[in-house]
Protein backbone atom coordinates (compact mmCIF):
# COMPACT_ATOMS: atom_id res chain seq x y z
CA UNK A 1 0.00 0.00 0.00
CA UNK A 2 0.82 3.51 -0.13
CA UNK A 3 2.43 6.15 2.20
CA UNK A 4 -0.16 6.91 4.69
CA UNK A 5 -0.79 3.64 5.81
CA UNK A 6 2.75 3.72 7.41
CA UNK A 7 1.43 6.44 9.46
CA UNK A 8 -1.61 5.20 11.23
CA UNK A 9 -1.10 5.03 14.46
CA UNK A 10 -0.42 0.99 16.31
CA UNK A 11 -3.12 0.22 17.55
CA UNK A 12 -1.09 -1.97 20.38
CA UNK A 13 1.29 1.29 21.58
CA UNK A 14 -0.43 3.28 23.84
CA UNK A 15 -2.01 0.52 26.07
CA UNK A 16 0.81 -1.26 26.91
CA UNK A 17 2.60 1.39 28.28
CA UNK A 18 1.11 0.86 32.23
CA UNK A 19 2.25 -2.43 31.85
CA UNK A 20 5.26 -2.05 31.05
CA UNK A 21 5.56 0.62 33.79
CA UNK A 22 4.42 -2.33 36.72
CA UNK A 23 6.82 -4.65 34.93
CA UNK A 24 9.62 -2.13 35.85
CA UNK A 25 8.45 -1.86 38.91
CA UNK A 26 8.08 -5.12 39.76
CA UNK A 27 11.55 -5.95 38.34
CA UNK A 28 12.92 -2.95 40.86
CA UNK A 29 11.12 -4.81 43.72
CA UNK A 30 12.72 -7.96 42.67
CA UNK A 31 16.05 -6.66 42.35
CA UNK A 32 15.80 -5.12 46.01
CA UNK A 33 14.91 -9.00 47.15
CA UNK A 34 17.54 -10.44 45.17
CA UNK A 35 20.16 -8.06 46.91
CA UNK A 36 18.61 -8.87 50.51
CA UNK A 37 18.66 -12.62 50.01
CA UNK A 38 22.18 -12.30 48.62
CA UNK A 39 23.22 -10.07 51.98
CA UNK A 40 21.38 -12.55 53.86
CA UNK A 41 23.65 -15.72 52.84
CA UNK A 42 26.37 -13.86 52.81
CA UNK A 43 26.48 -12.82 56.87
CA UNK A 44 25.70 -16.64 56.86
CA UNK A 45 28.79 -17.41 54.83
CA UNK A 46 31.06 -14.84 56.91
CA UNK A 47 29.24 -16.31 60.40
CA UNK A 48 32.14 -18.53 61.43
CA UNK A 49 34.94 -16.25 60.32
CA UNK A 50 33.22 -13.49 62.39
CA UNK A 51 33.38 -15.58 65.52
CA UNK A 52 36.55 -17.15 65.03
CA UNK A 53 37.95 -13.44 64.99
CA UNK A 54 36.35 -11.53 67.58
CA UNK A 55 36.54 -15.07 70.10
CA UNK A 56 40.45 -14.61 69.04
CA UNK A 57 40.74 -10.85 69.42
CA UNK A 58 39.38 -10.78 73.17
CA UNK A 59 40.95 -11.16 76.28
CA UNK A 60 41.29 -14.40 78.62
CA UNK A 61 38.95 -12.78 81.14
CA UNK A 62 36.53 -11.41 78.94
CA UNK A 63 35.88 -14.75 77.01
CA UNK A 64 32.79 -16.61 77.84
CA UNK A 65 30.81 -18.69 76.01
CA UNK A 66 27.56 -16.73 77.56
CA UNK A 67 28.76 -13.34 75.97
CA UNK A 68 30.04 -15.37 72.58
CA UNK A 69 28.49 -12.81 70.24
CA UNK A 70 29.66 -9.23 71.68
CA UNK A 71 32.49 -7.14 69.86
CA UNK A 72 36.08 -7.34 71.62
CA UNK A 73 36.40 -4.84 74.12
CA UNK A 74 39.55 -3.81 72.60
CA UNK A 75 42.25 -5.96 70.89
CA UNK A 76 44.09 -8.48 72.48
CA UNK A 77 46.29 -11.08 70.93
CA UNK A 78 46.66 -13.74 73.69
CA UNK A 79 44.34 -16.14 72.28
CA UNK A 80 46.29 -16.19 68.62
CA UNK A 81 49.69 -16.44 70.71
CA UNK A 82 48.59 -19.20 72.76
CA UNK A 83 47.26 -21.24 69.74
CA UNK A 84 50.35 -19.86 67.66
CA UNK A 85 52.70 -21.73 70.55
CA UNK A 86 50.72 -25.13 70.67
CA UNK A 87 50.58 -25.25 66.54
CA UNK A 88 53.80 -23.72 65.71
CA UNK A 89 55.75 -26.72 64.93
CA UNK A 90 52.35 -28.36 63.53
CA UNK A 91 52.21 -25.27 60.53
CA UNK A 92 55.82 -25.91 59.95
CA UNK A 93 55.47 -29.35 59.23
CA UNK A 94 52.11 -28.45 57.27
CA UNK A 95 54.16 -25.77 54.84
CA UNK A 96 57.10 -28.21 54.61
CA UNK A 97 55.22 -31.40 53.66
CA UNK A 98 52.64 -28.79 51.35
CA UNK A 99 55.78 -26.73 49.12
CA UNK A 100 57.17 -29.95 47.93
CA UNK A 101 54.43 -31.93 47.68
CA UNK A 102 52.64 -29.55 45.68
CA UNK A 103 55.43 -29.43 42.97
CA UNK A 104 56.04 -32.73 42.50
CA UNK A 105 52.54 -33.60 41.38
CA UNK A 106 52.73 -30.56 39.67
CA UNK A 107 55.24 -31.44 37.55
CA UNK A 108 54.30 -35.00 37.23
CA UNK A 109 51.22 -33.68 35.83
CA UNK A 110 52.92 -31.12 33.18
CA UNK A 111 54.42 -34.24 31.38
CA UNK A 112 51.32 -35.93 31.80
CA UNK A 113 49.06 -33.30 30.34
CA UNK A 114 51.79 -32.58 27.21
CA UNK A 115 52.02 -36.42 26.46
CA UNK A 116 48.27 -37.20 26.63
CA UNK A 117 47.04 -34.03 24.83
CA UNK A 118 49.74 -33.49 21.81
CA UNK A 119 51.29 -37.42 21.72
CA UNK A 120 48.26 -39.24 21.89
CA UNK A 121 49.12 -42.68 21.20
CA UNK A 122 46.52 -45.40 20.85
CA UNK A 123 45.13 -46.21 24.09
CA UNK A 124 46.32 -43.15 25.40
CA UNK A 125 42.71 -41.67 26.26
CA UNK A 126 42.21 -45.13 28.57
CA UNK A 127 45.63 -44.46 30.06
CA UNK A 128 43.99 -40.97 31.16
CA UNK A 129 40.67 -42.02 32.19
CA UNK A 130 42.53 -44.46 34.91
CA UNK A 131 44.90 -41.92 35.99
CA UNK A 132 41.53 -39.72 36.40
CA UNK A 133 39.84 -42.82 38.20
CA UNK A 134 42.40 -42.32 41.24
CA UNK A 135 41.30 -38.92 42.58
CA UNK A 136 37.21 -40.18 42.85
CA UNK A 137 38.45 -43.55 45.05
CA UNK A 138 38.18 -42.97 48.79
CA UNK A 139 41.38 -43.67 50.29
CA UNK A 140 40.01 -46.22 53.05
CA UNK A 141 39.80 -48.67 50.20
CA UNK A 142 43.94 -48.52 49.80
CA UNK A 143 44.61 -47.03 53.28
CA UNK A 144 45.85 -51.00 54.77
CA UNK A 145 48.35 -51.39 51.92
CA UNK A 146 49.65 -47.84 51.90
CA UNK A 147 50.63 -48.22 55.57
CA UNK A 148 52.28 -52.11 54.95
CA UNK A 149 54.02 -50.20 52.25
CA UNK A 150 55.38 -47.49 53.54
CA UNK A 151 56.35 -49.24 56.77
CA UNK A 152 58.07 -51.85 54.14
CA UNK A 153 60.02 -48.70 52.31
CA UNK A 154 61.10 -47.28 55.95
CA UNK A 155 58.86 -43.94 55.17
CA UNK A 156 56.02 -44.67 57.62
CA UNK A 157 56.01 -42.15 60.01
CA UNK A 158 57.54 -39.18 58.37
CA UNK A 159 57.07 -36.26 56.39
CA UNK A 160 58.92 -37.66 53.41
CA UNK A 161 56.70 -40.11 53.33
CA UNK A 162 53.72 -38.13 53.16
CA UNK A 163 55.01 -36.15 50.59
CA UNK A 164 55.45 -39.17 48.76
CA UNK A 165 51.93 -40.10 49.31
CA UNK A 166 50.56 -36.37 48.28
CA UNK A 167 52.80 -36.63 45.37
CA UNK A 168 51.27 -39.72 43.95
CA UNK A 169 47.25 -39.05 44.93
CA UNK A 170 47.86 -35.88 43.65
CA UNK A 171 48.66 -37.01 39.98
CA UNK A 172 45.23 -37.15 38.70
CA UNK A 173 43.97 -33.55 39.42
CA UNK A 174 46.74 -32.64 38.07
CA UNK A 175 47.27 -34.38 34.93
CA UNK A 176 43.50 -33.48 34.01
CA UNK A 177 44.20 -29.77 34.77
CA UNK A 178 47.18 -30.02 32.44
CA UNK A 179 45.95 -31.80 29.77
CA UNK A 180 43.29 -29.46 29.62
CA UNK A 181 45.27 -26.16 29.63
CA UNK A 182 47.80 -27.66 27.14
CA UNK A 183 45.03 -28.85 24.62
CA UNK A 184 44.50 -25.26 24.19
CA UNK A 185 47.75 -24.63 22.82
CA UNK A 186 47.44 -24.78 19.04
CA UNK A 187 48.90 -27.86 17.22
CA UNK A 188 50.78 -25.92 14.84
CA UNK A 189 52.83 -24.41 17.58
CA UNK A 190 54.48 -27.97 18.60
CA UNK A 191 54.87 -29.30 14.85
CA UNK A 192 56.56 -25.98 13.62
CA UNK A 193 58.74 -26.90 16.45
CA UNK A 194 59.18 -30.50 14.74
CA UNK A 195 59.66 -29.11 11.51
CA UNK A 196 62.74 -26.70 12.87
CA UNK A 197 64.06 -30.18 14.18
CA UNK A 198 63.37 -30.17 18.14
CA UNK A 199 62.74 -33.67 19.36
CA UNK A 200 59.68 -34.30 21.24
CA UNK A 201 61.10 -32.61 24.83
CA UNK A 202 62.65 -29.84 23.39
CA UNK A 203 59.99 -28.69 21.82
CA UNK A 204 58.44 -29.39 25.78
CA UNK A 205 61.46 -27.34 27.31
CA UNK A 206 61.35 -24.50 24.71
CA UNK A 207 57.32 -24.32 23.49
CA UNK A 208 55.07 -25.50 26.20
CA UNK A 209 57.14 -25.26 29.29
CA UNK A 210 57.24 -21.19 28.74
CA UNK A 211 53.49 -21.05 28.37
CA UNK A 212 53.04 -23.28 31.16
CA UNK A 213 53.14 -20.14 34.04
CA UNK A 214 49.06 -19.72 33.96
CA UNK A 215 48.69 -23.82 33.98
CA UNK A 216 51.22 -24.26 36.94
CA UNK A 217 49.57 -21.18 38.88
CA UNK A 218 46.39 -23.02 38.55
CA UNK A 219 47.69 -26.65 39.79
CA UNK A 220 50.14 -25.27 42.41
CA UNK A 221 47.62 -22.98 44.02
CA UNK A 222 44.80 -25.72 43.89
CA UNK A 223 47.47 -28.49 45.28
CA UNK A 224 48.64 -25.97 47.84
CA UNK A 225 45.24 -26.14 49.58
CA UNK A 226 44.15 -29.63 49.01
CA UNK A 227 47.35 -30.86 50.47
CA UNK A 228 47.25 -28.10 53.23
CA UNK A 229 43.96 -29.20 54.29
CA UNK A 230 44.05 -33.15 53.76
CA UNK A 231 43.54 -34.97 57.18
CA UNK A 232 43.29 -39.08 56.81
CA UNK A 233 46.49 -39.51 55.21
CA UNK A 234 48.06 -37.18 58.02
CA UNK A 235 46.66 -38.74 60.78
CA UNK A 236 47.29 -42.15 59.47
CA UNK A 237 50.72 -41.82 58.15
CA UNK A 238 53.09 -39.38 60.60
CA UNK A 239 53.40 -39.92 64.05
CA UNK A 240 52.67 -36.72 66.11
CA UNK A 241 56.29 -34.90 65.75
CA UNK A 242 55.25 -34.60 62.19
CA UNK A 243 51.52 -33.92 62.31
CA UNK A 244 50.89 -31.13 60.10
CA UNK A 245 48.45 -28.46 61.49
CA UNK A 246 45.14 -30.48 60.51
CA UNK A 247 45.69 -33.41 63.04
CA UNK A 248 47.41 -31.32 65.65
CA UNK A 249 43.90 -28.91 65.30
CA UNK A 250 42.13 -31.63 65.79
CA UNK A 251 43.98 -32.80 68.95
CA UNK A 252 43.35 -29.53 70.04
CA UNK A 253 39.69 -28.89 69.75
CA UNK A 254 39.39 -33.01 70.74
CA UNK A 255 41.78 -32.10 74.37
CA UNK A 256 39.85 -31.00 77.47
CA UNK A 257 42.49 -28.74 78.66
CA UNK A 258 42.48 -26.37 75.60
CA UNK A 259 40.30 -23.38 76.42
CA UNK A 260 37.37 -22.98 73.23
CA UNK A 261 38.49 -19.28 72.67
CA UNK A 262 41.97 -20.87 71.81
CA UNK A 263 40.81 -23.40 69.54
CA UNK A 264 39.02 -20.86 67.72
CA UNK A 265 41.95 -18.71 67.73
CA UNK A 266 43.90 -21.77 66.08
CA UNK A 267 41.10 -22.39 63.58
CA UNK A 268 41.80 -19.39 62.42
CA UNK A 269 45.69 -19.80 62.39
CA UNK A 270 45.41 -23.17 60.70
CA UNK A 271 42.91 -21.78 57.91
CA UNK A 272 44.75 -18.10 57.39
CA UNK A 273 47.69 -19.65 54.57
CA UNK A 274 44.58 -20.85 52.40
CA UNK A 275 42.51 -17.98 53.09
CA UNK A 276 45.12 -15.37 52.21
CA UNK A 277 46.47 -17.49 49.19
CA UNK A 278 42.49 -17.10 47.94
CA UNK A 279 41.94 -13.70 48.85
CA UNK A 280 45.24 -12.97 46.68
CA UNK A 281 45.25 -15.46 44.22
CA UNK A 282 41.27 -16.80 43.85
CA UNK A 283 41.08 -16.53 40.42
CA UNK A 284 43.32 -18.91 39.92
CA UNK A 285 41.73 -21.28 42.89
CA UNK A 286 38.28 -21.04 41.27
CA UNK A 287 40.06 -22.65 37.82
CA UNK A 288 41.30 -25.38 39.61
CA UNK A 289 37.89 -25.88 41.13
CA UNK A 290 36.18 -26.21 37.68
CA UNK A 291 38.68 -27.99 35.78
CA UNK A 292 37.88 -30.28 38.57
CA UNK A 293 34.70 -31.03 38.14
CA UNK A 294 34.04 -30.66 34.36
CA UNK A 295 35.93 -33.89 33.56
CA UNK A 296 37.70 -33.65 29.70
CA UNK B 1 60.09 -40.82 15.44
CA UNK B 2 60.43 -43.78 17.83
CA UNK B 3 63.19 -41.57 20.42
CA UNK B 4 60.04 -39.22 20.62
CA UNK B 5 57.78 -41.75 21.37
CA UNK B 6 60.52 -43.27 24.09
CA UNK B 7 60.68 -39.65 25.35
CA UNK B 8 57.06 -39.76 25.59
CA UNK B 9 56.84 -43.04 27.35
CA UNK B 10 59.82 -42.26 29.50
CA UNK B 11 57.80 -39.01 30.71
CA UNK B 12 54.56 -41.19 31.26
CA UNK B 13 55.89 -43.67 33.02
CA UNK B 14 56.79 -42.59 36.51
CA UNK B 15 52.91 -41.47 37.00
CA UNK B 16 51.72 -45.25 35.33
CA UNK B 17 53.74 -46.90 37.91
CA UNK B 18 53.22 -44.90 40.50
CA UNK B 19 49.28 -44.75 40.57
CA UNK B 20 49.70 -48.29 38.92
CA UNK B 21 51.12 -49.04 42.63
CA UNK B 22 49.14 -46.74 44.48
CA UNK B 23 45.73 -47.26 43.35
CA UNK B 24 45.15 -50.34 41.53
CA UNK B 25 48.18 -52.45 43.20
CA UNK B 26 46.72 -51.40 46.50
CA UNK B 27 43.05 -51.86 45.51
CA UNK B 28 44.40 -55.40 44.27
CA UNK B 29 46.15 -55.70 47.82
CA UNK B 30 42.79 -54.41 49.91
CA UNK B 31 40.75 -57.50 48.27
CA UNK B 32 43.11 -59.76 49.76
CA UNK B 33 43.37 -58.60 53.32
CA UNK B 34 39.48 -58.43 52.84
CA UNK B 35 39.24 -62.19 52.10
CA UNK B 36 41.40 -63.06 54.70
CA UNK B 37 41.04 -63.70 58.45
CA UNK B 38 43.75 -60.76 59.79
CA UNK B 39 43.04 -59.53 63.11
CA UNK B 40 46.04 -58.41 65.02
CA UNK B 41 49.14 -57.03 65.17
CA UNK B 42 50.41 -59.67 62.66
CA UNK B 43 49.07 -60.02 58.89
CA UNK B 44 47.60 -63.42 58.44
CA UNK B 45 46.24 -63.99 54.87
CA UNK B 46 44.25 -67.13 55.50
CA UNK B 47 41.77 -67.35 52.86
CA UNK B 48 38.10 -67.45 54.32
CA UNK B 49 36.13 -65.88 50.99
CA UNK B 50 33.10 -63.53 51.35
CA UNK B 51 32.55 -63.41 55.17
CA UNK B 52 33.83 -60.42 56.08
CA UNK B 53 31.44 -59.13 53.50
CA UNK B 54 28.67 -60.88 54.41
CA UNK B 55 28.92 -59.85 57.91
CA UNK B 56 28.85 -56.43 57.53
CA UNK B 57 25.80 -56.59 54.64
CA UNK B 58 23.74 -58.90 56.67
CA UNK B 59 24.98 -58.66 60.63
CA UNK B 60 26.75 -55.64 61.40
CA UNK B 61 24.18 -53.30 63.04
CA UNK B 62 27.10 -50.78 63.53
CA UNK B 63 27.59 -51.05 59.47
CA UNK B 64 24.16 -50.23 58.92
CA UNK B 65 23.46 -47.32 61.09
CA UNK B 66 26.61 -45.97 58.89
CA UNK B 67 24.57 -46.36 55.90
CA UNK B 68 21.65 -44.55 57.60
CA UNK B 69 23.45 -42.19 58.40
CA UNK B 70 25.39 -41.74 55.25
CA UNK B 71 22.20 -41.81 53.80
CA UNK B 72 20.51 -38.81 55.63
CA UNK B 73 23.76 -36.71 55.95
CA UNK B 74 23.79 -37.11 51.77
CA UNK B 75 20.01 -35.90 51.81
CA UNK B 76 20.46 -32.84 53.64
CA UNK B 77 23.85 -32.19 52.19
CA UNK B 78 23.28 -32.51 48.44
CA UNK B 79 19.72 -31.17 48.37
CA UNK B 80 20.89 -27.92 50.40
CA UNK B 81 23.60 -27.47 48.40
CA UNK B 82 21.93 -27.91 45.16
CA UNK B 83 19.37 -25.80 46.20
CA UNK B 84 20.90 -23.13 47.70
CA UNK B 85 23.87 -22.94 44.82
CA UNK B 86 21.32 -22.85 41.95
CA UNK B 87 19.30 -20.07 43.60
CA UNK B 88 22.68 -17.96 44.80
CA UNK B 89 23.65 -19.14 41.23
CA UNK B 90 20.44 -17.14 39.48
CA UNK B 91 21.16 -13.65 41.74
CA UNK B 92 24.42 -13.53 40.74
CA UNK B 93 23.14 -13.97 36.80
CA UNK B 94 20.84 -11.60 37.05
CA UNK B 95 23.63 -8.63 37.54
CA UNK B 96 22.84 -7.29 41.04
CA UNK B 97 25.43 -5.30 42.12
CA UNK B 98 29.05 -6.53 43.83
CA UNK B 99 28.43 -9.51 41.66
CA UNK B 100 32.17 -10.52 42.32
CA UNK B 101 32.17 -9.83 46.03
CA UNK B 102 29.55 -12.05 46.69
CA UNK B 103 30.60 -14.56 44.55
CA UNK B 104 34.09 -14.98 46.43
CA UNK B 105 32.24 -14.69 49.73
CA UNK B 106 30.37 -17.97 48.66
CA UNK B 107 33.33 -19.92 47.33
CA UNK B 108 35.99 -19.12 50.05
CA UNK B 109 35.10 -21.78 52.52
CA UNK B 110 36.13 -23.84 49.80
CA UNK B 111 39.72 -23.13 50.90
CA UNK B 112 39.16 -23.91 54.43
CA UNK B 113 39.98 -27.34 55.65
CA UNK B 114 37.05 -29.90 56.84
CA UNK B 115 38.96 -29.49 60.07
CA UNK B 116 38.50 -25.89 60.54
CA UNK B 117 35.15 -26.00 59.49
CA UNK B 118 34.30 -29.13 62.11
CA UNK B 119 35.92 -27.11 64.97
CA UNK B 120 34.15 -24.15 64.43
CA UNK B 121 31.24 -25.37 63.54
CA UNK B 122 31.35 -27.68 66.75
CA UNK B 123 31.09 -24.27 69.02
CA UNK B 124 28.49 -22.79 67.07
CA UNK B 125 26.34 -25.98 66.96
CA UNK B 126 27.00 -26.33 70.91
CA UNK B 127 23.87 -28.33 72.26
CA UNK B 128 23.86 -27.01 75.70
CA UNK B 129 20.92 -25.19 76.82
CA UNK B 130 19.55 -23.07 79.62
CA UNK B 131 22.25 -20.93 81.33
CA UNK B 132 25.24 -22.39 79.38
CA UNK B 133 23.67 -21.74 76.08
CA UNK B 134 26.06 -20.50 73.73
CA UNK B 135 26.73 -21.03 69.44
CA UNK B 136 23.89 -20.34 67.21
CA UNK B 137 21.70 -20.94 70.38
CA UNK B 138 22.47 -18.19 71.71
CA UNK B 139 22.13 -16.10 68.75
CA UNK B 140 18.90 -17.16 68.44
CA UNK B 141 17.74 -16.78 72.00
CA UNK B 142 19.24 -13.05 71.50
CA UNK B 143 17.28 -12.10 68.41
CA UNK B 144 13.68 -13.81 69.78
CA UNK B 145 13.99 -17.05 67.46
CA UNK B 146 13.74 -18.95 70.33
CA UNK B 147 11.72 -22.10 68.60
CA UNK B 148 14.67 -22.66 66.56
CA UNK B 149 16.87 -23.62 69.53
CA UNK B 150 17.59 -26.74 69.40
CA UNK B 151 20.03 -29.47 70.01
CA UNK B 152 21.73 -29.86 66.76
CA UNK B 153 23.68 -33.07 66.28
CA UNK B 154 23.35 -34.29 69.43
CA UNK B 155 19.68 -34.86 68.82
CA UNK B 156 19.03 -38.56 69.21
CA UNK B 157 19.41 -40.75 66.11
CA UNK B 158 18.35 -40.94 63.53
CA UNK B 159 18.41 -37.21 63.22
CA UNK B 160 21.97 -36.42 64.56
CA UNK B 161 23.38 -36.54 61.60
CA UNK B 162 20.97 -34.60 59.15
CA UNK B 163 22.52 -31.47 61.31
CA UNK B 164 26.14 -32.10 59.89
CA UNK B 165 24.74 -31.56 56.51
CA UNK B 166 24.71 -27.75 57.33
CA UNK B 167 28.31 -27.12 57.48
CA UNK B 168 29.34 -29.82 54.95
CA UNK B 169 26.39 -27.40 53.05
CA UNK B 170 28.17 -23.94 54.27
CA UNK B 171 31.39 -25.75 52.89
CA UNK B 172 30.31 -26.98 49.30
CA UNK B 173 27.20 -24.30 48.36
CA UNK B 174 29.60 -22.42 46.67
CA UNK B 175 31.08 -24.61 44.26
CA UNK B 176 27.85 -25.85 43.62
CA UNK B 177 26.93 -21.95 42.98
CA UNK B 178 30.05 -21.69 40.21
CA UNK B 179 29.08 -24.43 38.41
CA UNK B 180 25.68 -23.60 37.99
CA UNK B 181 26.85 -20.30 37.17
CA UNK B 182 29.23 -21.70 34.29
CA UNK B 183 26.04 -23.54 33.02
CA UNK B 184 24.13 -20.28 33.11
CA UNK B 185 26.61 -18.05 31.71
CA UNK B 186 26.68 -20.33 28.61
CA UNK B 187 23.16 -20.22 27.91
CA UNK B 188 22.75 -17.79 24.77
CA UNK B 189 20.99 -14.47 25.19
CA UNK B 190 19.20 -15.49 22.49
CA UNK B 191 17.34 -18.27 24.29
CA UNK B 192 15.87 -15.96 26.77
CA UNK B 193 14.73 -13.38 24.62
CA UNK B 194 13.11 -15.90 22.31
CA UNK B 195 11.10 -16.98 25.70
CA UNK B 196 10.31 -13.45 27.16
CA UNK B 197 8.78 -12.43 22.82
CA UNK B 198 6.79 -15.66 23.28
CA UNK B 199 5.00 -14.31 26.55
CA UNK B 200 6.95 -16.41 28.98
CA UNK B 201 7.13 -14.63 32.71
CA UNK B 202 10.16 -14.71 34.20
CA UNK B 203 9.45 -17.47 36.44
CA UNK B 204 8.34 -19.61 33.48
CA UNK B 205 11.23 -18.70 31.75
CA UNK B 206 13.60 -20.24 34.52
CA UNK B 207 11.21 -22.81 35.32
CA UNK B 208 10.51 -24.47 31.80
CA UNK B 209 13.41 -22.83 30.06
CA UNK B 210 16.99 -22.65 31.62
CA UNK B 211 16.69 -24.75 34.67
CA UNK B 212 15.94 -27.84 32.26
CA UNK B 213 19.30 -26.42 30.09
CA UNK B 214 21.35 -26.68 33.15
CA UNK B 215 21.39 -30.66 33.47
CA UNK B 216 24.83 -30.92 32.46
CA UNK B 217 26.16 -28.51 35.71
CA UNK B 218 23.60 -30.53 37.93
CA UNK B 219 25.04 -33.85 36.79
CA UNK B 220 28.53 -32.33 37.65
CA UNK B 221 27.42 -31.53 41.15
CA UNK B 222 25.60 -34.80 42.17
CA UNK B 223 28.36 -36.60 41.15
CA UNK B 224 31.27 -34.15 42.88
CA UNK B 225 29.45 -33.69 45.87
CA UNK B 226 28.10 -37.30 46.02
CA UNK B 227 31.37 -39.03 46.15
CA UNK B 228 32.19 -36.30 48.46
CA UNK B 229 29.30 -37.03 50.64
CA UNK B 230 30.74 -41.06 50.42
CA UNK B 231 33.43 -40.22 51.77
CA UNK B 232 32.98 -37.93 54.09
CA UNK B 233 35.27 -38.10 57.37
CA UNK B 234 37.27 -35.15 58.70
CA UNK B 235 34.34 -33.26 59.15
CA UNK B 236 32.32 -35.60 61.49
CA UNK B 237 35.71 -36.50 62.88
CA UNK B 238 36.11 -32.62 64.17
CA UNK B 239 32.76 -32.05 65.17
CA UNK B 240 32.03 -34.83 67.00
CA UNK B 241 35.39 -37.16 67.95
CA UNK B 242 33.83 -40.54 67.53
CA UNK B 243 29.98 -41.14 68.03
CA UNK B 244 28.49 -44.42 67.43
CA UNK B 245 25.15 -42.38 66.75
CA UNK B 246 27.02 -40.23 63.70
CA UNK B 247 28.93 -42.78 62.64
CA UNK B 248 29.62 -43.30 58.96
CA UNK B 249 31.36 -46.28 57.22
CA UNK B 250 34.88 -43.88 56.50
CA UNK B 251 35.16 -43.54 60.08
CA UNK B 252 34.01 -47.21 61.26
CA UNK B 253 36.48 -48.59 58.67
CA UNK B 254 39.67 -46.27 60.44
CA UNK B 255 38.34 -47.85 64.05
CA UNK B 256 38.01 -51.14 63.28
CA UNK B 257 41.53 -50.92 61.45
CA UNK B 258 43.81 -48.99 63.27
CA UNK B 259 42.03 -48.63 66.97
CA UNK B 260 40.61 -52.44 67.22
CA UNK B 261 43.16 -54.52 64.39
CA UNK B 262 40.52 -55.86 62.70
CA UNK B 263 42.48 -55.36 59.45
CA UNK B 264 40.18 -57.69 57.36
CA UNK B 265 37.01 -56.05 58.36
CA UNK B 266 38.75 -52.61 57.73
CA UNK B 267 39.27 -53.71 54.07
CA UNK B 268 36.33 -54.83 53.36
CA UNK B 269 34.70 -51.60 54.07
CA UNK B 270 37.19 -49.54 52.23
CA UNK B 271 36.45 -51.83 49.08
CA UNK B 272 32.43 -51.21 49.89
CA UNK B 273 32.66 -47.06 50.01
CA UNK B 274 34.60 -47.79 46.82
CA UNK B 275 32.71 -50.01 45.21
CA UNK B 276 29.81 -47.10 45.75
CA UNK B 277 31.74 -44.24 44.54
CA UNK B 278 32.17 -46.07 41.57
CA UNK B 279 28.74 -46.86 40.80
CA UNK B 280 28.40 -43.45 40.90
CA UNK B 281 31.55 -42.19 38.91
CA UNK B 282 32.74 -44.51 36.53
CA UNK B 283 29.05 -44.31 34.36
CA UNK B 284 30.30 -40.41 34.56
CA UNK B 285 33.99 -40.93 33.38
CA UNK B 286 32.82 -43.17 30.49
CA UNK B 287 29.96 -40.51 29.76
CA UNK B 288 31.75 -37.80 29.72
CA UNK B 289 35.41 -38.81 28.01
CA UNK B 290 33.23 -40.28 24.84
CA UNK B 291 31.84 -37.35 24.68
CA UNK B 292 34.46 -35.03 24.07
CA UNK B 293 35.61 -37.75 21.70
CA UNK B 294 32.60 -36.89 19.92
CA UNK B 295 33.44 -33.33 19.56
Amino acid sequence: MSAPAVAEPRPDVLPRRPRTRLRQVRKRGLRVVGVAVLVFMAAFFLLPIYVMLITGLKSFQEVSLATMWNLPEGLHFENFLAAFQALRPNLLNSLMLTIPAAIGSAILGSFNGYVLSKWQFRGSETVFTLLLFGMFIPYQSILIPLVQFMQQINLYGGLPGLVLVHIVYGIPITTLIFRNYYASVPKELVESSRIDGADMFRTYRYIMLPLSAPGFAVVLIWQFTNIWNEFLFAIVLTRPASWPVTVALNNLAGSQIVEWNVQMAGALLAALPTLIVYILLGRFFVQGLMAGAVKG
Amino acid sequence: MTRDRLTAAAMLAPSVILVGIFVYGFIAWSVRVSLSDWQGLIPSYNFVGLENFTQLIFHDRRFHIGIRNTGMFSLVFLGGAIVLGLMLAILLDRKLPAENLFRSIFLFPMAVSFIVTGVVWRWLMNPALGTRMSGLNLLFDQLGLDFLVNQWHMTGPPWGIAFIGIPAMWQMTGFAMALFLAGLRSIPEDLREAARVDGASEFQLYVRVIIPLLRPALLSVVIILGHISLKIFDLIIAMTGRQIALDVPAIYMWTTTFDANNFNRGAAIGLLLLLSVAVLVIPYLWYSRRQETEL
